[in-house]
């Protein structure tokens, strides 16, 4: 039995190591952030020393690099985000609810398309989505939105009625008979009870939104709007004359919000977006 | 199966519930159905269509036949994109699905801090493709510069530092899966194991496995269609460099993948996007060939079981 603690204990040292290793890649830019320009390209795992250590500077002139405050970006991807998972989260609930309560013959033609669409690559629809978008004037941050609701309707639409089709429908019923409409029925009685799958969906879209590049690059109007990952894609393809200083610093606060949301509702976190994987 | 015929049955029998809310489908499904047209069936129906046309915007579209499907076949750059992105796929799979499942089964034997050891491994899946393709090429760059090269400069660092970078995204991932796979082999079948004599290795490949083959199949289709449609990894890593110039007049991105050899037939020059189009259908049937074949082996285990 000793021996088995003992094992137990070298094998939990060891993973700490490992672990620390592993968080070596985001160490690495939070120390780069507060160095000089020169000193992070010279010596780029070197910790700053007082002779390259310049404080918050990057964090102050990287607000500013690239000719578009980051704070626009930021904003704008908040806002996008939040938008777009509220959106999604309240009308594809709605729609799997009649989906499944109603189940006629063109709610399951939709519901097909919905997992049809879950197989489609991006780069399928991207050219035409991208002009549909412009010509229904959907490219500011306020109505992109609606773009991510239809995209991502299928995987949303696929949970919500998979979990829905698990509910009696006794429960639904019995609100009826007390005189609840449909949609006193839904706000009232199964949205409450669609909590745990609520949460699922909704880490999935933010995760995916937050993150995304390649759609909001395409449909937003960019002169006028980007977003985080817009942002600092921009600032890599200026190349060579951008300030390296800056850039580690823009990385850190685009990491940052991440990992306090991550930290505080890891449990969620991981079980939301594993969810969205065993589909099928 | 059956507990979904019943439900519907049920639906379909309740008139108390059914009729008042198909009364309320413009409140429920017609504004999920009206965002999925523009968001999803347009674009992809006008896409497929498009994909028989020579076209710069979706307004001047001029149909063609076959012969975007064509040039498709015979452009250099899409076999070489295909072959490389078959050749990271597969990489990827057997080094992410080993370390993953290695890493999972350490973390379910009782050790002190596993919950924390897992919440590093996840933590980078939380990263988006940018910025995660930005770290790591600093990263790289940092070590290569030492030697006077770049990431940006060889295909073999290119490749073998998509890799990685996709390893350390999504081991913590597929961890997660196979952690969860591993916590539901019963424990006394593993008793039972052990007390015919069955050691450690025996015990691991003749029960453990056999019982978390279906988080097996998910991890392994999981990690096949991440690596298909990769994008912006590869684009921020080192965007398809090396180039090489073919004498031909012919430019093979040598470290280019399906997804960006898409996008740049698209945006690159104006006057292809019709062979972007069809080579887009051809990735669509691809990935959804995978999907299709991930559905048989699901179901085929499920029969078993």
């Amino acid at each position: 039995m000793k021996r088995e603690q003992m094992r137990k204990n070298v094998l939990s040292a060891l993973f700490a190591v490992i672990c620390f290793v592993y968080m070596l890649p985001i160490l690495i830019v939070l120390y780069n952030s507060f160095k000089t320009n020169a000193s992070i390209n010279t010596s780029t795992f070197a910790l700053p020393n007082a002779e390259t250590f310049v404080g918050l500077d990057n964090y102050r002139t990287g607000m500013y690099v690239g000719e578009y405050p980051f704070l626009y970006s930021a904003g704008y991807s908040f806002v996008i985000t939040i938008l777009s998972a509220a959106l999604i989260l309240l009308c594809t609930s709605m729609a799997a609810w009649y989906i499944s309560r109603v189940a006629d013959p063109f709610s399951r033609v939709v519901y097909y398309l919905c997992v049809f669409s879950m197989v489609v690559p991006f780069q399928m629809v991207m050219f035409t989505l991208a002009k549909t978008a412009h010509t229904l004037r959907l490219d500011t941050p306020w109505t992109i939105p609606v773009i991510y609701l239809g995209f991502g309707a299928g995987l949303a639409v696929f949970m919500f009625v998979g979990f829905v089709k698990s509910i009696p429908l006794e429960i639904e019923e019995a609100a009826s008979i007390d005189g609840c409409g449909p949609l006193r029925t839904f706000f009232g009685v199964v949205l409450p009870m669609l909590k745990p799958i609520l949460i699922s969906v909704g880490v999935l879209e933010i995760m995916w939104v937050w993150n995304d590049y390649l759609l909001p690059y395409l449909v937003l109007d960019r002169t006028k709007y980007k977003t985080i990952p817009i942002h600092i894609q921009y600032l890599q393809g200026s190349y060579g004359h951008v300030d390296l200083g800056a850039v580690m610093a823009l990385i850190m606060l685009s990491i940052v919000p991440i990992i306090v949301f991550y930290l505080f509702c890891q449990k969620y976190i991981i079980s939301g977006v594993t969810a969205g994987a065993v589909k099928g | 199966m059956k507990q979904t015929k019943r439900n519907n049955a049920a639906a379909v029998n309740s008139k108390l519930i059914r009729r008042p809310i198909q009364r309320c489908f413009a409140i429920f499904l017609l504004p999920t159905f009206a965002a999925f047209c523009i968001g999803f069936l347009y674009p992809f129906f006008k896409g497929f269509y498009l994909s028989f046309c020579k076209f710069t915007t979706t307004s001047n579209a001029k149909w063609v036949g076959l012969q975007n499907y064509q040039k498709a076949f015979a452009d250099a750059s899409f076999l070489h994109a295909f072959w490389y992105t078959a050749l990271v796929a597969a990489a990827s799979l057997v080094l992410i699905n080993v370390l993953a499942f290695a890493v999972a089964y350490a973390l379910t034997r009782g050790i002190r801090g596993a919950n924390l050891f897992r919440g590093v491994f996840f933590m980078p899946n939380l990263i988006g493709g940018i910025v995660l393709g930005y770290i790591w090429s600093m990263i790289f760059d940092g070590i290569l510069s030492h030697y006077n090269t770049s990431i940006v400069l060889n295909t073999m660092y290119g490749y073998w530092g998509l890799i990685i970078l996709m390893g350390w995204q999504q081991i913590g991932y597929m961890m997660i899966i196979y952690i969860a796979g591993l916590q539901s082999v019963p424990e006394d079948m593993i008793e039972a194991a052990k007390i015919d004599g069955a050691n450690g290795w025996q015990t691991l490949w003749k029960i453990t496995i056999p019982t978390v083959m279906p988080s097996i199949t998910i991890c392994t289709f999981l990690t096949l269609t991440n690596s298909f449609k990769l994008f912006d990894q590869n684009m921020v890593l080192n965007g398809g460099q090396p180039f090489v110039f073919r004498p031909d007049g012919t430019v093979i991105k040598s470290t280019e993948m399906l997804a960006l050899n898409i996008y740049n037939t698209f945006y690159l020059n104006a006057n292809s996007r019709g062979v972007g189009q069809a080579k887009a259908v051809l990735f669509f049937v691809l990935v959804a060939a995978i999907a299709l074949l991930q559905l048989r082996a699901t179901r085929t285990k499920e029969v078993q079981q």
